[in-house]
């Protein structure tokens, strides 16, 4: 197996972009990520993306965005896994370099959710859930994370306000991302106030629809190793299932798949959780965050809000996460999210991040959920002297 | 809501509670998958559930998914059946404000979504307080 490294990344900022449809979003990042690798040809081409036939009525993602790349002819295939779309496409990506297949892959995410309503965007999502089991009863995105957050609640103790600190440091941090799409500060007050959306999840508990892509070139970590410019390398490329349904899990309060996929994870990079200088975790919901910091080993069970209480997930904290706004701030275009968390991870190892650089990061690792704990994928990723 | 023939195809579990047990080891299972999450054996004998269980988490929809508009706010809840399987379902005749974990509740059969003023109704399991 080779050593994959990657040369370069692109995103759009994440927002509403009425101007802009699925194929120009994903064209954008891609066209910066290229810029950024300074290439022209790839391999091929792997698509992350989960809802563009029923959101746009446009499936085929991956000749659609080639041919609009320029890259008719290449080898393109687009790739669904929920929410976890973005993180799947780049295994894909991973598989391909690290095996010898293709030598320069191009991986993009992109969704575009705001041609729907928000009625017809929470239906639409709701399909990583169980659609007889589940969805047929009424059950949402929102209600499942509702689900999960009140049981955490009452099997540890803790008041709705103590999930406040994953939306202010989210929120804080996004206020730095010229990416992201809020940029306004989150007070405890507002937590309090916020509309509520599916009991106990508020509006400042979720992460927004919106629309975005981005996008990352990988390349054997010995090629971009010439170039003389810093490697960032993936050091672990992981992934795991779990039941689809909240009800088919041995216990709904510990996500056995993101605890396996962080594992193997840990395993393939040959570090453990307390080598990990930031974690992009899938903050969809507060809930999320706080079972997948228990879930990677940040936590012990029932105390991942514990962690968030004691600041310990700032940038100046022992283990900072969602540093540049993650799902929450930086915005959640489905099948895009995967691909973000990583661009932001190599932004932080690059030490590109701005006024959220967290100091001397060396290794970073993201991990994107799909559905309710069901897809988990994790890469964990190094810089290189 | 398209076809009905999916709803005809799910009448036993969504009208009686019919599940599975495992030859094997005896696990119970809800809803049916024909193969034991527990022993990996295959699972295709019927069992019918009691419909009594207690509700495990809860959560109250204010905003629902295209096709539930009409029904909101309604209450979804993970059930803890007696026999241990855990099911996800609405809870009907209770007012949101009285619901708790570990409310005993127990199933009916209740419309679960309609497809427009002349497409066909679905029917399925709902839990209520248990009355039994």
């Amino acid at each position: 197996m080779r050593e994959v490294a990657i040369i370069g990344i692109g995103q759009t900022k994440v927002g509403e972009h009425w101007e802009k449809d699925l194929r120009h979003l994903g064209l954008e990042a891609l066209q910066a990520a290229m810029r950024d690798a300074e290439l022209e040809r790839v391999d091929a081409l792997y698509v992350g993306n989960m809802l563009s036939g029923e959101l746009t009525g446009q499936e085929h993602l991956g000749a659609l965005v080639a041919d609009f790349a320029g890259l008719r002819g290449v080898e393109a295939v687009k790739v669904e896994a929920a929410c976890g779309s973005g993180a799947a496409a780049l295994r894909l990506g991973y598989v391909a370099v690290a095996g010898g297949l293709a030598d320069v892959v191009l991986v993009v995410g992109v969704e575009k959710m705001t041609d729907a309503t928000g009625p017809e965007a929470t239906a639409a999502l709701a399909m990583a859930a169980d659609a007889d089991h589940e969805v047929a009863h009424g059950l949402t995105f929102v209600a499942i994370n509702a689900l999960l957050m009140r049981r955490y609640m009452y099997e540890y103790g803790y008041k709705k306000e103590d999930f406040a600190p994953f939306t202010i440091n989210a929120h804080a941090n996004g206020m730095n991302n010229p990416y992201a799409m809020f940029h306004g500060k989150v007070t405890p007050e507002a937590y309090a106030k916020a509309r509520m959306i599916a009991d106990p999840i508020n509006l400042l508990d979720s992460s927004p629809v919106a629309d975005g892509a981005a996008a990352v070139v990988l390349a054997p970590a010995d090629w971009a190793r010439r170039s003389g410019k810093p490697v960032v390398r993936i050091a672990a490329s992981a992934v795991a299932t779990d039941a689809v349904a909240l009800h088919d899990r041995r216990d709904p309060l510990v996500l056995e798949g993101a605890a396996l996929s962080a594992w193997r994870a840990y395993q393939q990079a040959e570090i453990g959780p307390e080598e990990v200088d930031l974690f992009e975790l899938h903050d969809a919901f507060s809930i999320m965050a706080a079972l997948s910091l228990e879930a990677a080993g940040f936590a012990r069970r029932g105390e991942g809000v514990r962690l968030a209480l004691d600041g310990e997930i700032i940038l100046q904290g022992r283990i900072p996460i969602a540093t540049m706004g993650g799902l929450k701030a930086r915005g959640h275009p489905v099948g895009a999210t995967g691909v973000y968390q990583v661009v932001e991870v190599v932004q932080q190892l690059r030490g590109e991040a701005g006024a959220n650089q967290v100091p001397n990061a060396r290794v970073g690792m993201a991990q994107n959920i799909g559905g309710s704990g069901a897809t988990v994928i994790t890469h964990v990723l190094v810089r290189e002297k | 809501m398209g076809i009905p023939s999916k709803n005809w195809r799910l009448r036993n579990q969504r009208y009686r509670l019919v599940g599975e047990i495992c030859e094997k080891c005896r696990a119970p299972i809800f809803p049916p998958r024909d193969v034991c999450p527990e022993c990996e054996a295959p699972a295709q004998t019927p069992y019918v559930f009691s419909g009594r269980g207690e509700v495990y988490s809860y959560s109250t929809v204010y905003h629902p998914p295209a096709g539930f508009e009409k029904y909101v706010p309604y209450t979804v809840a993970l059930v803890r059946l007696e026999e241990g399987p855990m099911l996800t379902a609405q809870l009907t005749d209770v007012d949101p404000g009285e619901v708790h974990i570990g409310m005993p509740v127990e199933m009916v059969t209740r419309q679960m979504q309609t497809d427009g003023d002349e497409g066909v109704i679905a029917y399925g399991y709902k839990f209520r307080p248990r009355m039994r």
